[in-house]
């Protein structure tokens, strides 16, 4: 094989990996479509385990998690806005757990998207979040969802049989956590 | 003059590059929304900095972002030294590196640590990106003027003028204990950097 011949088939092999690659990103899941299939480490806290009622080792699926309606933001610690974010969602947090209607039926879990586990530890150290954070160094939580804006809220409704449906999924703050939950609770068909 | 398989060839490299660019992963903070212009992917290091680990940190003084100016010899026998050089304000990476920075303030304090940013951009600039960050807590420094001089003493001033995205850790003493011309298009690991200030004395 020739010089330019070679040359001609790394290119051809390489485009085809690219192509392959910006293929792998997917659209964001819009409301009313099933959330990915995304998997993701069991929480190594036992509490953190039990609030997702969760049971054995490895990994999990999002309809594995013990709730009717699962808030799942994408942040990354290194992002401002998300910074920002951290205390409404922790009020949201506190809402939700005080309400015995609501807290055994609602959870919240971040996925910090290109953080590895020591970046998580700092936001959540720095402002003391009560709900599981998972890492997502690889990004590829962050890919199947279509490499979305930071922060990034999806409201995803279990619908039994491992079954879900999207009732929200949009960019930036969730602004009043109360008027939040009203409203989720609203498109769930649970208020 | 091309030939047609060079032809070919160009045009295949630029669709290649054109997928590339199209597939990397920011995970871009929202509040950046619109503002950040997209530089692409840039050649990774640009410059060879002559300074080594072991070696004094040469000293110098900018103006910061707040108004005072900030000399590199007043935190001598005080406090241990981060320097990082970020490209420039506005670009992909360097708007996310600080804010992370920002939440991490009581990680450099455990290892009686300060950080100083630089970038050669000015200071009105400065001071309109760094607005979108929040409050931070460390100074920025403005290498604008004469341009990059800074930069060039550390070695790290690139072909185009802006900087490499690179970290200098300074200890007590004022000797450089750890240097991280990082790829211009990652952003280098807070994990990393923390080990090597662990190693300092507090």
């Amino acid at each position: 094989m020739n010089k330019s011949n070679m040359r001609a088939l790394t290119v051809i092999i390489s485009m085809l990996f690219f192509v392959f690659q910006a293929y792998a990103v997917e659209q964001t899941p819009a409301k009313g479509e099933a959330f990915p299939n995304i998997t993701l480490p069991f929480p190594e806290k036992a509490d953190e385990k039990e609030y997702l009622g969760l049971t054995g080792k490895g990994s999990f699926k999002i309809p594995q998690i013990k709730a009717e309606l699962i808030i799942l933001e994408i942040f990354s610690m290194y992002c401002p806005y998300c910074q920002k974010e951290a205390p409404n969602l922790n009020e949201l947090y506190q809402i939700i757990n005080k309400r015995e209607d609501l807290k055994n039926k609602i959870r919240i879990i971040g996925v910090g998207a290109g953080n590895n586990l020591f970046e998580v530890d700092v936001f959540r150290n720095q402002y003391n979040i009560q709900f599981p954070l998972f890492s997502d160094e690889s990004y590829s939580v962050h890919k199947s969802v279509g490499e979305v804006r930071t922060p990034y809220f999806f409201v995803i409704k279990n619908t039994g049989d491992k079954k879900n449906t999207i009732i929200y999924s949009k960019v930036g703050s969730i602004q009043d956590p109360k008027q939040f939950l009203d409203m989720i609770l609203e498109e769930s068909g649970m208020k | 003059m091309f030939s047609k398989k060079h032809f070919c060839f160009y045009i295949l490299a630029g669709i290649l590059v054109l997928l590339y660019s199209s597939t990397i992963a920011y995970g871009a903070s929202e509040q950046f929304k619109g503002k950040i212009y997209n530089t692409g992917i840039l050649k990774p290091v640009d410059s060879k900095t002559k300074l080594k680990v072991g070696m004094k940190a040469p000293d110098f003084t900018l103006p910061s972002v707040s108004g005072e100016k900030v000399s590199l010899s007043k935190f001598l026998g005080k406090k241990n030294v981060v320097i990082s050089f970020v490209p420039a304000a506005w670009t992909p990476v360097c708007s996310d590196q600080w804010p992370g920075y920002n939440i991490a303030k009581s990680l450099f304090e455990k290892n009686a640590a300060v950080l100083i940013g630089i970038t050669v951009d000015n200071i009105p600039t400065l001071f309109a990106w760094t607005k979108e960050m929040g409050e931070l807590w460390f100074p920025v420094l403005s290498d604008f003027y004469p341009h990059g001089s800074v930069a060039k003493k550390y070695g790290v001033l690139r072909s185009s003028g802006t900087t490499e995205r690179a970290l200098f850790v300074i200890d007590k003493k004022g000797i450089i204990r750890y240097i991280d011309v990082h790829d211009i298009n990652s952003r280098p690991g807070l994990e990393t950097l923390m080990k090597e200030l662990e190693k300092l004395e507090k």
